[in-house]
This record gives structure tokens, sequence and C-alpha cells, in this order.
């Protein structure tokens, strides 16, 4: 994927503030703080020059030549510089707490946006957008937007300490102010053409830190794989070609920097040599005092550091620029499912109907946040005119080869993807019509792959809804989860860590039945949803489903993908699908004499048990005679 | 972590260690060796580095000359003097900052070359560690012991480091020019910040807890914001949307509330550092006016002298920042280095090993017991022996410890007991280039690169020609499958395959696998998202491949037990029975016979 390229500092120059103006807007106390503390903090670092200066002046100088000095001169000194030293320092709280809670507020609620976004957009976007992209847009993209809130106050304050500067150099001499009118624009000239040569080797080092943080990402966790295949060696070489270009980059940024630094630090330092050398001569002419060179002098040793803040700030504006175009990307992202305002009916049965629904994953198969999202490129097509009718209280079965698109259809008969044409009706309403949430009020899906939160079990089954813990019981036993619940240490409450690592996959895949069950759906889609389960244990769970919905005397309606002859043999009707059409519908029995397809993958291993019989019985007969039973 | 006799018994490597117990000094040496570009020419560096920081204090030294010998010279303002001096400074000036070029440039060289290596160095012990170590870690936290930690030593070197050299040697200086100029004054200023010294111990602490909760918080922030990406399926399937923004919400808060207490305990500990200098600042003036009232001082001196205390005091105040840096890199160079130094409990023999012996593999299992780290024994006493060239299915319930033998017997852990022997060499003995290439296991997850098919494929059998890939697909019955892809080979996946099924991700798999042409197979229930027909076109194929080689497959489908020439039975961690399918079916209430009564109820 071809990696943002940072715009030059010039070129972002405008976005750039208007982004910084939506920091404004969004913190404006904090941010008001930071810039009048920082205002303080440029006004009193003038100060301190001008109140020593002063002071040596009118004191230090006549103390000397008097050989005498007396207690109020010492408290002058003390409270004069006092106030200077304090009010300093209560500007430079004020701005770097400023600053500090602004960019955090910032990020926090940029966090919880981009978040919000994620849990709005259909899933028909996040199968457009890589996982880690998306992670680190919350993350890394957030933060890089706003990271220029941490100098900026300080600029702001810097632009008042120049401006009060050159004044007191002005108001002092005109000759010493001149040398400052040079110096300080020649800095921030040499500021600005470090950054235009720095920024773009930055970025490209940020950019091979992210890649090599990608290959190490990646590489664990294939980490069993890369083991059980001897690949290690050729995965260090992956990761140890981008490090090395890291390096390279990353040395590249270091000789900028060895250039620029000391010539940065440099010409404040010959300005100060200007100042004394032109400063005597103005003294042998007689315009001024040693007091006021001193000062002017001083001046320059004490503007010479903030200056820099410049240059992290235009530094940082490429950066917020690219972290914005990423963020406002999601913020943006239309595509938002559309909602009617009706409710699937409290009692009803379930009944689920397709009508030649069609349905396509849009190709290119992913996109970059970097651009703005082109909805719709025309990917491979899954599903192709489907129909469905699956009667309220009826199970149906869903058959199909690997690849087929079974998933496909149950995500689209919970309206989890919106097809490209035809529609998807339960119990008569059209799921477009439904009101958000409405839909998973009254229909449920197992996923083939189960996601578990970081979360207790129990919280992982009521997902925060209205149930007590004999509901909780009683799923987790339908489930044929109670047993393994109760063994461990904290039962319901025990916590399952990241995704459920610290339970094994069938032990997962219970828990999510559970939470299926637990909500007494009228739709139920499971979709390949046991088969980390052993054949005893999901014997026991279709028999506790069944004896469930009986308990209950409702009609649900059930949707299986499954292949197993136990599963396919409850169901009323089963439906054969094959690259995403629906070949045939019928009965079991029905379909096994007119579907041949069909046939083979579910008696595949009867059949291929049968092969093996009369092979081995073909051989046997000629070495020994085997039991036939 | 409980330190019973049974657990210290066993010494295999539970988690990374952290090197607690080294000091910074032995981090710091250790560091060094391990990357030794860091230490090469570092005097040179340094001598330079003086050299610089001699820059600084070339400016109070003219101030004074200046103000003393120049402007209050005795016979009026000596410009021509000035002049001379200015000139003088002004090359020296120069010269410093080409020094300071160098030293720029040096340090990152060597930094960036020695990390590189550290990092490299990291990368490939990860992959080394055993496979209980890399599970016993979060995978973000193995990560970032290769990227983020070894960036905050980057950071550290390349500045702070240097800062911190600097600061020192402008301390040094300062203090030595100060004494130069005033005994008096400069007690005066040792006397401001003895307390500023001894507070900025606590400080650090106190910040280093802050930015200890802040890592934590990002920690649980990420892991929160992850749910709302990884699991879309399930709260859109759930419509707890709500429920999952708060839950971010929380964690969210969280870490905003850590970073701003850690910010703000940050602008303490500088601000107390400026009050001081201030203090400083009006204590030398004070003071130094009264010793220039006295004669003891000139008022260039006394200038110059406010000039060094400026130089004396920025040090110190920005100290606590470059100071938490070092800790952060310490703790970052720990991490590392505690992940270097992590024995890694299943090593490859290398040189000193032998080479798998030719032929179809004979398989020996040898009284052997095996606990995972900290847990009860999974399994006791297995004594299993696989003739070369056999079809072997080891069924058994969830958790009975199928998978477990099959890490023990491709060596992706080792026995606590007793011995695992292939073709009768012990597995602890078999170089791993010549174990991995003829021993295979592949596990029902098998992870796909964000690369396309082929190259995924390739990952396999590097350098496979394209015609080769397509016939293993034609000959796995995959061939179909394939064109029905819109960009065939050289189809995208996606990141961990998220473009591909489930059951398709489990193809490309058993593709890879069968690229490899290896003499003992080990399927770990590989083919579960994979339909019937498939499956046992695919088996049949593998089959046909593994003819005179070794093949064992995990399955809880039993079509698999069915088919093979020997099925192992394993209960609770031992093996309860073996032999032909037929056989175990006829040993009535046997567990064989169980699950077999209950498959076939489900698939006839
Ligand atoms: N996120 C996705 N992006 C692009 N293509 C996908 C995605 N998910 C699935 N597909 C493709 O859609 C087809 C059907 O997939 P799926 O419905 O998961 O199949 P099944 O469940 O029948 O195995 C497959 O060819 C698969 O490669
Ligand atoms: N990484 C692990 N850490 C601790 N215990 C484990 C780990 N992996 C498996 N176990 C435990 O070891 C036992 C055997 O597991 P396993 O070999 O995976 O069983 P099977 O493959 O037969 O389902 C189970 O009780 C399981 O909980
Ligand atoms: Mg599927
Ligand atoms: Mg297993």
């Amino acid at each position: 994927m071809p990696a943002p390229v940072a715009p030059s500092t010039a070129r972002a120059f405008g976005p750039a503030l208007r982004i910084i103006g939506v920091g404004f807007r969004r913190e404006p106390r904090p941010l008001a703080v930071a810039v009048l503390g920082s205002f303080v903090y440029g006004v009193m670092t003038v100060f301190t020059a001008r109140v020593i200066g002063h002071l040596v002046g009118t004191i230090v100088t006549p103390a000397v030549r008097v050989h005498q000095i007396t207690s109020a001169q010492i408290w002058t000194i003390v409270w004069e510089l006092g106030i200077v030293v304090l009010l300093n320092a209560i500007g430079v709280v004020c701005r770097r707490v400023g600053a500090g809670m602004a960019y955090y507020n910032l990020i926090a609620h940029y966090r919880r946006q981009v978040t919000r976004q994620y849990l709005r957009l259909p899933l028909a976007w996040h199968h457009r957008h890589p996982s880690g992209q998306l992670l680190s847009n919350a993350n890394a993209d957030v933060e890089a937007t706003w990271s220029i809130f941490q100098p900026l106050p300080l600029a702001l304050g810097v632009v008042v300490m120049l401006v009060v500067g050159v004044v007191e150099m002005l108001r002092i001499d005109v000759w010493l102010a001149l040398i400052g009118v040079l110096v300080f624009p020649t800095l921030f000239a040499v500021n600005a053409v470090f950054r235009s040569k720095m920024s773009p080797r930055a970025t490209r080092a940020q950019q091979l830190r992210g890649e090599v943080s990608e290959v190490a990402h990646e590489s664990i966790e294939a980490a069993l794989v890369v083991k059980a295949m001897g690949r290690e060696e050729q995965e260090t070489e992956r990761f140890a070609e981008r490090t090395n270009e890291l390096r390279g980059a990353a040395i590249e940024v270091g000789r900028v920097m060895g250039i620029f630094e000391p010539v940065i630090d440099a010409i404040p330092t010959f300005g100060t040599l200007a100042v004394l050398a032109v400063g005597t001569a103005r003294v042998q002419a007689g315009d001024l005092s040693a007091a006021d060179v001193v000062q002017v002098a001083y001046l320059f040793a004490l503007l010479a550091f903030p200056v820099r803040s410049f240059g992290w700030v235009l530094a940082g504006l490429p950066v917020t620029l690219v972290g914005w175009t990423r963020i406002d990307n999601v913020l943006s992202a239309q595509g938002s499912m559309a909602y009617g305002d009706r409710a699937l009916p409290a009692d009803g049965s379930g009944a689920l109907s397709m009508r030649a629904v069609d349905f396509s994953y849009e190709g290119g198969g992913t996109s970059d946040l970097s651009s703005k999202d082109s909805a719709s490129v025309g990917g491979a097509q899954v599903l192709h005119g489907v129909d469905l009718d699956l009667a309220g209280g009826s199970l149906t079965a869903v058959v199909g080869p690997t690849g087929s698109g079974k998933s496909t259809l149950t995500n689209v008969a919970l309206r989890l993807v919106d097809p490209d044409s035809g529609e998807v009706l339960v119990d008569d309403v059209r799921l477009a019509d439904v009101r958000r949430h409405g839909i998973p009020a009254a229909a449920t899906l197992v996923s083939q792959e189960t996601f578990l939160f970081d979360d207790t079990v129990r919280g992982n089954v009521t997902l925060g809804g209205p149930y007590d813990d004999a509901d909780v019981d009683r799923a987790l036993r339908i489930a044929q989860a109670r047993d393994f619940v109760d063994a461990l240490t904290d039962g319901l409450d025990t916590r399952v860590g990241e995704r459920g690592a610290t339970l094994s996959g069938g032990q997962r895949q219970r828990i999510a039945l559970a939470r299926a069950v637990i909500r007494s759906p009228h739709l139920l889609v499971l979709d390949d949803a046991t088969s980390a389960v052993d054949p005893t244990v999901e014997v026991a769970i279709l028999d506790g489903l069944r004896a469930e919905a009986q308990r209950r005397g409702s009609r649900s309606t059930t949707l299986v993908v499954a292949y197993r002859l136990s599963t396919i043999s409850l169901a009323d009707t089963v439906v054969y699908v094959e690259r995403g059409r629906v070949v045939d519908t019928g009965t079991h029995a029905e379909l096994m004499d007119r579907c041949a397809p069909y046939a083979r993958i579910v008696s595949a291993y009867a059949d291929d048990a049968q092969d093996r019989a009369d092979a081995k019985a073909a051989a046997g007969q000629d070495v020994q005679p085997v039991d036939a039973r | 972590m409980s330190t019973s006799t049974e657990e210290r018994s066993d010494t295999r490597t539970r988690h990374l260690g952290d090197t607690e117990s080294l000091g910074t000094w032995a981090i710091l040496r250790r560091g060094l060796t391990l990357s030794p570009e860091l230490g090469r020419g570092f005097s040179i560096t340094l001598a330079l580095a003086l050299v610089a920081t001699l820059g600084q204090v070339l400016v109070p030294i003219a101030v004074q000359q200046t103000t003393d010998k120049g402007i209050l010279a005795a016979g009026g303002p000596d410009v021509g003097l000035v002049l001379r001096l200015v000139i003088v400074v002004g090359l020296a000036v120069l010269l410093t900052s080409v020094a300071s070029y160098a030293v720029n440039l040096r340090l990152f060289r060597s930094s960036e070359s020695g990390l590189a290596t550290l990092r490299i160095k990291g990368f490939r012990q990860i992959h080394d560690l055993s496979m209980l170590t890399q599970n016993a870690e979060r995978r973000g936290s193995l990560v970032s012991r290769v990227t983020s930690d070894v960036d905050q030593i980057s950071k550290f070197v390349q500045s702070s480091g240097l800062t911190l050299i600097i600061s020192s040697a402008q301390i040094l200086i300062a203090t030595a020019l100060m004494l130069f100029y005033s005994p008096e004054l400069t007690g005066v200023v040792w006397v401001c910040f003895v307390p500023l010294f001894l507070l900025l111990r606590k400080f650090q602490a106190r910040i280093g807890r802050a930015y200890l909760a802040v890592r934590e918080r990002v920690g649980d922030m990420l892991g929160a914001v992850s749910e709302s990406v990884v699991g879309a399926t399930t709260i859109r399937a759930y419509g707890v949307e709500d429920r999952t923004a708060e839950r971010i919400d929380v964690a969210v808060e969280a870490h905003r509330r850590a970073a701003i207490t850690a910010q703000v305990r940050t602008v303490s500990a500088f601000v107390s550092g400026q009050v001081v200098a201030g203090v400083t600042t009006i204590a030398a003036l004070g003071v130094g006016t009264i010793l220039a009232a006295h004669g003891r001082l000139t008022i260039g001196e006394l200038v110059a002298f406010l000039f060094l205390v400026n130089l004396f005091t920025q040090p110190v105040q920005t100290a606590t920042e470059n100071l938490n840096e070092l800790q952060n890199a310490v703790a970052g160079w720990r991490r590392v280095i505690g992940l270097i130094d992590t024995p890694a409990d299943v090593p490859d023999p290398g040189e000193g090993g032998v080479d798998l012996p030719p032929g179809p593999v004979r398989v020996q299992l040898q009284d052997v017991g095996f606990a995972y780290p900290g847990g009860a024994a999974v399994l006791h006493d297995i004594d299993l022996d696989i003739t070369p060239g056999s079809r072997v299915a080891i069924v058994g319930e969830t958790g009975s410890g199928k998978t477990t033998i099959g890490k023990l017997l491709t060596r992706l852990m080792d026995p606590l007991t007793g011995s695992v022997l292939l073709s009768g060499v012990d597995v602890r003995r078999i170089r791993f280039s010549s174990l991995r290439s003829r021993v295979v296991l592949v596990p029902q997850e098998g992870f796909l690169f964000d690369a396309s098919l082929l190259e995924n494929v390739r990952f396999a059998r590097p350098g496979v020609s394209e015609d080769e890939v397509l016939l293993a697909f034609a000959t796995l019955g995959l061939g179909d499958w394939l064109d029905g892809l819109p960009g065939g080979l050289a189809t995208a996946v996606g990141q961990r395959g998220e473009s591909l099924s489930a059951g398709e991700r489990q193809l490309v798999a058993l593709v890879r696998a069968y690229l490899t042409e290896p003499d003992l197979l080990l399927l770990d229930e590989a083919t579960s998202a994979v339909d019937p027909a498939t499956e046992v076109r695919i088996q049949r194929a593998l089959e046909r491949l593994a003819a005179g080689r070794t093949s064992i497959a995990i399955a809880h489908r039993l079509s698999t037990a069915e088919a093979a020439d020997e099925v192992v039975v394993v209960d609770r961690g031992r093996i309860v029975q073996r032999g032909a399918h037929e056989e175990l079916v006829a040993d009535k209430g046997s567990v064989y016979a169980r699950m077999h009564a209950s498959w076939s109820a489900q698939s006839s």
C-alpha cells in the first residue's frame, strides 16, 4: 500500500491552520490559559533581562562606585527580580498545563469520535479497511494530529517575546536593535530551511518505523506457522531489510540535524558578539552605558533557545495535516446504514425471506484511509439472485462448498451488510425499514469466528442485557458450558482475557452460543457455530436448543450452516448453495435424490468410508479374513 | 509467582526475563556488548562533545572581558581590543560548531547501527523462543520490545544522552569558571541548588510512576479500541454498539486522566527547577553586589557570573526531563536485554546435532509426561510407536491432550519427562534445518500474511514456480476454487487473510503443507472449517502424497479415523485405546465406541 507522502511545510500551512482552528474551538479554555500563560512567559523572559540591566545600572554600578550598599538596595534587587521570576513561573505552569490538557482532551475526544464512527459505520466499510490501519488511526493518527498543540502555545508566546524584545532593544539603542532585527529573522529563516530539509527525511523515518513495526507485528502473530515451517531465518531477513532501511533514514535525519543544530546555536552567539563590538563603539561615542550593552547581550542569550519552538511548530504542521486527513476521512465516511422506524413484531416467529439478493464485496480488497473513500469499485459478486423462504418456526440448513457464500448469506440475513439489490424480510417486514437495534432485538447470529470481549463470562453472555444469574445459568447449560465455567476460578466472574485468550476454541464457541440462547431470538442463525465442539457435545447442544424451544412454546425460526447429517436431518428444509447461487431447495431426502453435488458433500464421509472398506476388503481377502460386520 | 517446590523444579521459562536484578550500569554494559557499534569510537565522540560544550562558555567570558577590559577600560572604551576579542571568540565558536556537527553525526551513526543490530537480534530471539514462552506474552508486548523499546533507547542516545553529557560538562565547566570569578558566589549558587538536587530524585520517582500508569492505561485503551474493530460483526449482530462505546469511553478517560497527571507532575518538577534558578539569580545578584561594593568583584565579573548562573541552571532545569528519558531508555533496554537473555528452552542443537535419517519417519514416544508451566499434568506416561509410512489418527475429546502430543512430536515443545524419538533419534538432537523441512505441522489456524495468495503459498517453499503451485492446487482438487477467485493466484488475501472465508484460509494452509513434501505430516484439525467433500478430496490427495511417508491426523471428525491404518484414542492425557478402527469400535463401552456412536448418529 502506498504510504501517504507528507506535504511540504509550505503547502501544509493553510490547511494546518484550519485544523488548529478546529482545535481552538474544541478546547477554548485550556488553550486560552496556555496562550495567555505563554504571553506572560514571553514578556517576563524579556523583562528578566530588562530588570537585570536596570538593577546593574541603578544599583550595582553606583554601589561599586561608592563602595557601599544599603539593605534597601538589596531589597529592591530581591523584589524586582522576584516578581519577574514568579510571574514567569506562573506563565510556564499555565502554558504547559493548559497545552497538556488541551492536547489530552483533544486526543481523548477524537478517539471517542473515531471509535464511535467505527461502531456506526456498516460492516461493508470495515471489509474495505484493514483492521491494523483502523487501530493505528484511532491511536497514532489522532496523536499526530494534535501533537502540534504541545509546542504551539510556546511559539505564540515567543512571538510576543520577540516583539517585546525588539521594542526593548529599540528603547535602548537603534543600532543594537538593528542587530536583533537581523539576527532573529535570520534565525527564523534558517529554521524554516532546516525544517523543509528535515520534514521529508523525518517523515520517511517515521514511515519506516511504522513499517518495521508492521512487519514485526505480522511476523510475531504468525510465530507458530513460522516455527512449524522453520522460516525463522527468512522472516529475520525480511525484518532486517526494513530495519536497515530505517537505520539509513535515521542517519539521514541525523546528518541534517548535525548541520543545522550548530548553525542555529551559533547565530545568536554571533549576534551577542556583534552586540559587544557595536555596543563598545556606542559607549565610546557616549550614547550608551555598559549596563545597556550587557542587557541587550543578556537578552540575546535568553531569546536564543525559545525561538526554536518555531521550528517545532513548522515541523509539526505536515504531521498534523496527514493525521487529520486520515481522521477526517473516517469521520466523514458516508454510507452509514439508513434505518427505518419499524420494529419487528414482538410475537413474530422469525419467518425469513430473501428476494433476488445480489451481494458483492467491494473490489480492490482494501482502501487507504489517506484517500477519500471511493465506494464500490465493483468487486467480485459473491451472492447471485438468492431467493429464500423460511417459514416461521422452521429449521433450515444451508449447505454448500467452502467459499460458496454461506457466511455472507448469514450476514445479509441479519442486515449486517446490505445487498447490492434485492430485499430481505423478517416476519414480512423489510429489514431496511426496521429501526436501529430493531433487528438484534429479534434475530441473533452466532458467527463462524467467535469473538469474545475482554470481560467476564457473565458480561460476555449478557452483553449488558437485563438477564439474571438464573438466565445465564440456563443459557450456559443449554450451550453445554456450565461445567467448564463452574470449574473456572471465579466461575461466572472469571475474566476471559483479550478475545477470550484464556479459553480453548471449543469453550469460546460455547460461550458465544450461550450469548445467543439467552436472548430467545425469533430468528436464530448459526454459522458453523459448533465446529470446534466434540460430536457428543454438539448433539447435547442441539437437543438443548430443541427442548428450550418447546419449553417456551414459542415458534422460532432457525437457520444453520452445517455439514453434519445429524443437524441436517433435523431440518425441515435444506438449501444447497454453490458459487453464491441457490442451486436447490427441498427436504434432505429430495435433495439427496435430485441434487448430485449436495449428495456428494453430505455423504462424503460415508462414501469415503465405504470406498475404504471396499478397498480394504479387497486387499484383506488376499491377506487375512476380516471380521466384516 | 508461587514458589512451591513442585513448580521450582520446573525450570522452563514461563515469562521473559526482565533482568530486574541488574542495576543500571550492568544494563548499560550488557547493552554495549549487544550493540558494539555504540561503544566504537565513543571516546572521540566524547572529546568532541567537550569541545562543543566549551562553545557555551565562550560568551560569558567575552562579556566579562568586554565589560572590564573594553567598555570600562581605564582609558575609556577600547573598541580595537573588543574587535580583536570578538573575532577570536567568533573563530572559536566556528570551531566548536564543527565539533558539534561531528558529534551529532557520529552519535546518529553509531546509535542507529547499534540499535538496528539490537532490533534484529531481538526479533530473531522472539522466533527462537519456545512456543510456550511466546504464548506467555501478549503479542503486543513482544512487538514493543523490538520497536518502541528500542526507539526509546535511540531517542535517549541521540538527544537526551548527549544533552546529559553536555549538561554535566556544562555544570562542571560553569562551576570551574564561577570558582575562578568568585568562590563565595559559587558557594551561594550551590547552596541554592543543593535542595533541588535532593528533590530531583523524589520528583523523578513520582514522574516515573505516573508514566508507568500511562503506559498501562495505553494498553487497556488499545485493547478496548481494538474490540470495536475486530468484533465489528458481533457488535452489530447483537446491537451492542452503545455498550462497546461505553467500555471504550472508560478506557479513553482513564488514559486521559493518567496522562494529565503525568504532565502536571512533569511541569511541577520543571517549574520548581525554574523557581530555584530564579532564586539563585537573585541571590547571586544580591550577594554579588555586596561583594562588588566591597571591591571583591568587578562589575564585568558579576555580569559574567550571571551568564554563568544561567549556563548552570539551564541543564539542572531540564535534568528531570533528561533523567526521565534515561530511566525510560534503561527500562526499554532492560526489556530488550531480558528478551535476548531469555534462554531458548527448546534450542536448536545446530552444528552439534544430527540430520533426521532419510526415508519414512518412525515416531516413538517413551514415557512422555507433560504439564504446561504452572499447570497440572496434561499428559501422563504416553508410550507410542508409529510404524514408518503408516497413517495414524489421533482422536479424543476437546482438552484431552491431542494438540499437546502433536506439539511434542514436532518439537514445538519438549516433554517434561520421557523422550520423543523420530526414526530412532531423540528429537532434541535433530538439527532444526532438517527437522523443520521434513516434519510439518498444520495447525487449525493457519496464519496468512497480507500479501497475494501466491506469496502466501510460497512461504512454505520460497522460490517454488507458479506452475508448481497451480499443480498443487489442482492435485488437491482446489483448481475450481482457485478459478473462482477474482484474481486467481494474485488475489490479495487481506490482513491475516481477512478477505477469505474461514474455510478458504485452511485450504491455503493445506496447500502450503502439500508443497513442503514432508516425511512426517501432522494435521491438527486442519480441515475443521472445510466442507466434507473438499475435505475428503484433500485427504485423499494428501494420502497419495504421503504414500510411503508417515502421516498423523488429529480430528474430531471420525471419518478421518475410519480411514487411518491405526487410531490412537486419547482421554484425559492418557492413551486409552489404539488399533484399527474396526477393532476399537468392536470394544463395546470403550471411549472410542461411544464417540463413534454419537458421530454415526450425526453423519448417517
Ligand atoms: N471481507 C471480504 N472481502 C472480500 N471477499 C470476501 C470477504 N469475505 C469473504 N469473501 C469472499 O466471498 C466468498 C464467500 O465467502 P463466505 O461467505 O465466507 O464463504 P463460506 O462461508 O461459504 O465459506 C469467498 O470467495 C470469499 O473469498
Ligand atoms: N498454552 C496452554 N497453557 C496452559 N494449558 C494449556 C495450554 N494449551 C492447552 N492447555 C491445557 O492442556 C490440556 C490439553 O490441551 P490440548 O492438547 O490442546 O487438547 P486437545 O487438542 O485434545 O483439545 C487442556 O486441559 C488445556 O486446557
Ligand atoms: Mg463460512
Ligand atoms: Mg486441539
